[in-house]
């Protein structure tokens, strides 16, 4: 009893199973080497835009790469509370939005944000341009208490770090950073600048912003720091820092620059004092409107559910998750829509395939050639020359129509409309769809001997009872095969309900192309295709539950 | 006659007497195939006036080589083909206007054509379910019909999951279960191993007694066939050669075709010289001899002709009043219970005999130099194929 329990041995004493797997191993690695160049490309050509797909439907970086410091004060804002963020957040949107307008970037996230809030895009864009008054304010004053501030060797002197002990690299890297995620452009490398530790210290959000300004100078205008008067934000940092600095620490202060930093502190009373929450709703009296606000906590996270929840008509709120009102919802009863239309085309093209594959598979070979040939056609045929000739055969004045009224079945009057609507996309997809049923249910029958449908015949079944009872089951799988290919491949078709769909048989995917291509809604166009590749999923799941998958057979 | 008939449809053998003795389809004729035709191009006969009839309770096995139109005759009887001339009637009514389920015939195909999709069980309910037959009477003759191929535990299991000989069981359940008076198989038992194949046999023979029905058999294995039948249409070419019982058609074929194809024979070819009473004094070519055969089917005087000997009814070491001719010993196999020996006589060297294993002919060696013969009634004169 205990000898059969123990592991069998080999013919070295090794046991049995491990040296099976050795000698299996290099046959398995030969078998992968072997198949290396297909997995390759399917990775590249199949998962890796798939996986793409499902990262750009949550993605959600530019709020947060354009608003950075915004996006933080804004998480301790309370949007239900009814008051606008406080001043430190409209501060921070200043410094933010002027970065990103410099670089030309604030009318992006102006779009992005558009797609939740529609006409959010507007203040962007007005805001960027008027943003420059605010820090000029600052810049006359300035030039009014010393020339030197006007001089872009100057601000480089006092800026720049007094040997390695002096360097704030942290700033340094800090900017670089935050200019990179802004724009996408590399960041790395010499800039010929690194700010001051000593004036980080003494002036921080200068140094922060004189530095921002300093690496997008170099980086993205090829220019050289030294050469370049500093931005408007930079003399707006200086006020806010000179206003809260610590006069001792300044009088300490012996760098370079330290005559005309000090006669500039001990002047600040003179700097004007600006309100930046009513100077920013000034600018655009967008600021001032909480739901503005509350669209950009919303969508402050580097990834969002957002564009998902559209994908199914709903939308976030501070409350939570919900419904949209009745009038936007258009993608659930889309989605609908796309199955329902699927699933007659799937119906049909077995309708029409079934006895065209039994043909197939029972006429002699001749014949059977021939017909195979007519199913073929269309495969040797463009796409939109069949679908082109559907128009023709199908519109209004089309030949089908015609021949109805000559035939006196319907008064001229009251030709059928059967394209630009469901009717069409059905007609026409089912023709273009039809080979996929037949010819796995063809591979099938070819399979099923005759004797079969004799047999039954012979033991006193009529020919329907044969055929339902004994040929009928046994050509199950290929139905499922046939069905299922059919299914998955109108669920995602495009181009024929674009061209014969009008606006009641368009399918889902054309909305993702419309999103792709005209409203460069990428976002939602991922999403809904995450949400089609689920459905599809669920679907296949459920096929696999009620048929199950090995019961498919393709040949 | 003969002669005649074989001009008329391009017949080889100018002897076969099937025809003749099938050709008064007695009344008692349970299967009646009367001047049936077929042809499936327009162009070729696969069978040439096929006249046969069946009586009830016998099992007739049709043999022949592949391609003689053995299944073709088989699937008329069915319904699966229409014949293109001549009627075939069954208990005494025409069916060639019948469709196949009214026959009320079994069948048992070579591939079994089990249901693959169905259980043994519903496979078997099948033929009683479309006869509208209740719940339980269905499966009292499953189990019935199980029972009898032994096969009774395995009602749940789907085809796929038996072997190749109790698929072949069900198979013949199957075509038995609703009763039919006659049944038809082609070649059931063509996949099976030999012993497998020689145990069925056994049953499928046993079957046919107990149940008193009417089974024509297809093979083209002729041990099967002499083992099973009652009586054996030999098929080549579409025409039926011979048709008699096992005996008779290894006793005494009418042809060379026949004498050919069932079991093992000698043959020598020469000139007939003479008839006289039944006999045929035939000159044999080469100048080997001049022998004495029973005129089977030689034509007259001066024709061409075949003789055939039975490797068993040779007898070596003959005086001259059996035939005696000079041979030589070629070769010496041993097989136990006898053995074969290869001769060459009268110029061929493939003159079989096969020489029972006793102590009488120990001395036989290669090379040496002896006479063989036989008696002249185990010598038939045939046509000269
Ligand atoms: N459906 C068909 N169409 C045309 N010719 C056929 C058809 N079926 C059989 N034949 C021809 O008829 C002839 C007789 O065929 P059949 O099947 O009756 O032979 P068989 O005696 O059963 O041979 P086997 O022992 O190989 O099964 C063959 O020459 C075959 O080619
Ligand atoms: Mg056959």
């Amino acid at each position: 009893m205990s000898e059969a329990n123990a592991p069998m041995l080999a013919a070295d004493g090794r046991p049995l199973k491990k040296s099976l797997q050795r000698a299996l191993r290099a046959q398995k690695l030969r078998a992968l080497l072997l198949i290396a160049p297909l997995l390759l490309f399917i990775l590249l050509s199949f998962l890796l835009p798939i996986g793409d797909m499902l990262f750009r439907s949550v993605e959600n970086q530019i709020v947060p790469d354009t608003l950075p410091d915004t996006v933080k004060d804004l998480s301790e804002w309370d949007s239900e509370s009814g008051n606008l963020p406080d001043e430190a957040t409209f501060q921070a949107l200043y410094f933010d939005l002027f970065l990103a307008a410099e670089a030309k970037q604030h009318s992006r996230l102006g779009s992005r944000l558009n797609y939740e809030r529609p006409g959010i895009s507007s203040l962007f864009r007005s805001t960027g341009r008027r943003l420059d008054d605010l820090g000029e304010q600052y810049q006359d004053v300035f030039a009014g208490f010393d020339p030197s501030w006007e001089d872009a060797g100057f601000w480089f002197r006092l800026m720049s770090a007094q040997g390695d002990d002096d360097a704030a690299r942290d700033v340094l890297g800090a900017e670089r950073n935050r200019v990179a995620k802004l724009t996408g452009i590399d960041t790395g490398g010499d800039i010929g600048f690194v700010p001051s530790a000593t004036m980080a210290e003494l002036l921080p959000r200068t140094t922060r912003e004189y530095t921002a300004f300093a690496v997008y100078t170099v980086k993205d205008k090829n220019d050289v720091v030294a050469e370049e008067e500093p931005w408007e934000s930079v003399y707006a940092a200086l006020g806010l820092d000179l206003e809260a600095a610590d006069p001792s620490a300044i009088a300490a202060y012996s760098g370079p620059g330290a005559e005309v930093l000090k006669a500039a502190a001990l002047q600040a009373g003179q700097l004007p004092v600006i309100d930046y929450r009513q100077a920013m709703i000034d600018i655009d009296e967008g600021w001032g409107q909480e739901s503005n606000w509350q669209t950009l906590k919303l969508y402050s996270g580097e990834y969002t559910n957002g564009y998902l929840l559209n994908a199914i008509d709903m939308q976030k709120t501070p409350e939570g998750p919900e419904l949209k009102p009745e009038k936007q919802r258009i993608y659930i009863k889309l989605f609908l829509r796309t199955m329902a239309l699927s699933l007659a085309i799937t119906f049909l093209c077995f309708l029409l395939g079934y006895p065209i594959a039994f043909l197939l598979a029972t006429l002699p070979l001749r014949t059977s050639n021939l017909i195979m040939i007519l199913v073929l056609l269309p495969f040797w045929t463009s796409l939109l020359v069949r679908t082109a000739s559907w128009k023709i055969l199908l519109q209004q004045q089309g030949i089908i129509n015609d021949l109805l009224v000559w035939a006196g079945i319907i008064s001229n009057s009251g030709r059928l409309v059967m394209i630009n609507n469901a009717t069409g996309t059905i007609i026409a997809m089912t023709h273009i769809l039809l080979p996929f049923m037949i010819l796995p249910l063809y591979s099938v029958m070819k399979t099923i001997p005759p004797s079969y449908m004799r047999a039954a015949r012979s033991l006193g079944a009529t020919d329907w009872t044969a055929f339902w009872r004994v040929y009928f089951p046994q050509t199950v799988p290929g139905m499922g095969a046939g069905a299922i290919l059919v299914f998955i491949l109108s669920i995602g078709y495009y181009i024929t309900p674009e061209l014969v769909g009008g606006t009641s048989g368009i399918f889902i995917s054309n909305r993702i192309a419309y999103h792709i291509s005209t409203s460069l809604n990428w976002g939602l166009a991922a999403a809904l295709a995450t949400m089609l590749l689920v459905v599809v999923l669920a679907l296949y799941w459920i096929y696999d539950k009620i048929v199950g998958i090995d019961n498919v057979k393709l040949g | 006659m003969c002669l005649a008939f074989a001009q008329d449809f391009g017949v080889v053998t100018a002897c076969n007497r099937g025809k003749d003795m099938a050709a008064e389809p007695g009344e008692g004729a349970f299967v009646a195939f009367e001047h049936v035709q077929k042809s499936y191009d327009g162009e070729t006969l696969v069978v040439k006036d096929l006249n046969l009839s069946i009586g009830k309770g016998e099992f007739l096995t049709m043999l022949g080589p592949s391609g003689s139109g053995k299944t073709t005759c088989l699937m008329m009887l069915a319904g699966f083909e229409t014949a293109t001339h001549g009627e075939i009637r069954l208990a005494g009514r025409p069916i060639n206007n019948i469709p196949p389920h009214k026959r009320g015939i079994g069948m048992v195909f070579q591939n079994y054509a089990l249901f693959p999709h169905m259980t043994v069980a519903e496979n078997l309910a099948f033929p009683l379910e479309v006869r509208k037959m209740s719940r339980a009477e269905r499966d009292a003759k499953v189990k019935r019909a199980l029972d009898m191929v032994q096969m009774g535990a395995f009602g749940g299991r789907r085809p796929a999951q038996l072997s190749g000989g109790q698929q072949q069981r069900i198979a013949l359940a199957r075509a038995l279960v609703f009763d039919p008076a006659l049944v038809l198989m082609d070649e059931p038992l063509g996949a099976l191993d030999k012993q497998l194949r020689e145990h069925m046999q056994y049953e499928i023979k046993h079957l046919h007694e107990s149940l008193g029905i009417t089974v024509v058999y297809v093979t083209h294995d002729q041990s099967e066939a002499l083992t099973m039948s009652d009586r054996v249409a030999v098929f080549n070419d579409g025409v039926i050669q011979q048709l008699a019982d096992p005996p008779t058609l290894y006793e005494r074929p009418d042809n060379s075709f026949v004498a050919q194809f069932i079991g093992e024979n000698n043959k020598l070819h020469g000139r007939v010289t003479a008839i006289d009473n039944g006999r045929a004094r035939v000159k044999l070519d080469d100048a080997a001899g001049e022998v004495n055969a029973m005129a089977v089917c030689c034509g007259a005087a001066g024709e061409q002709t075949m003789l055939s000997i039975r490797p068993e009814r040779v007898i070596v070491g003959a005086g001259p009043e059996q035939n005696a001719l000079a041979a030589r010993v070629d070769e010496l196999i041993y097989l136990g219970d006898h053995i074969r020996c290869r001769m060459n006589v009268a110029g061929r060297d493939d003159f079989i005999v096969k020489i029972p294993n006793s102590s009488a002919h120990a001395a036989l060696r290669v090379g040496v130099e002896t006479n063989v013969g036989w008696l002249t009634e185990d010598c038939r004169a045939l046509d000269a194929a």
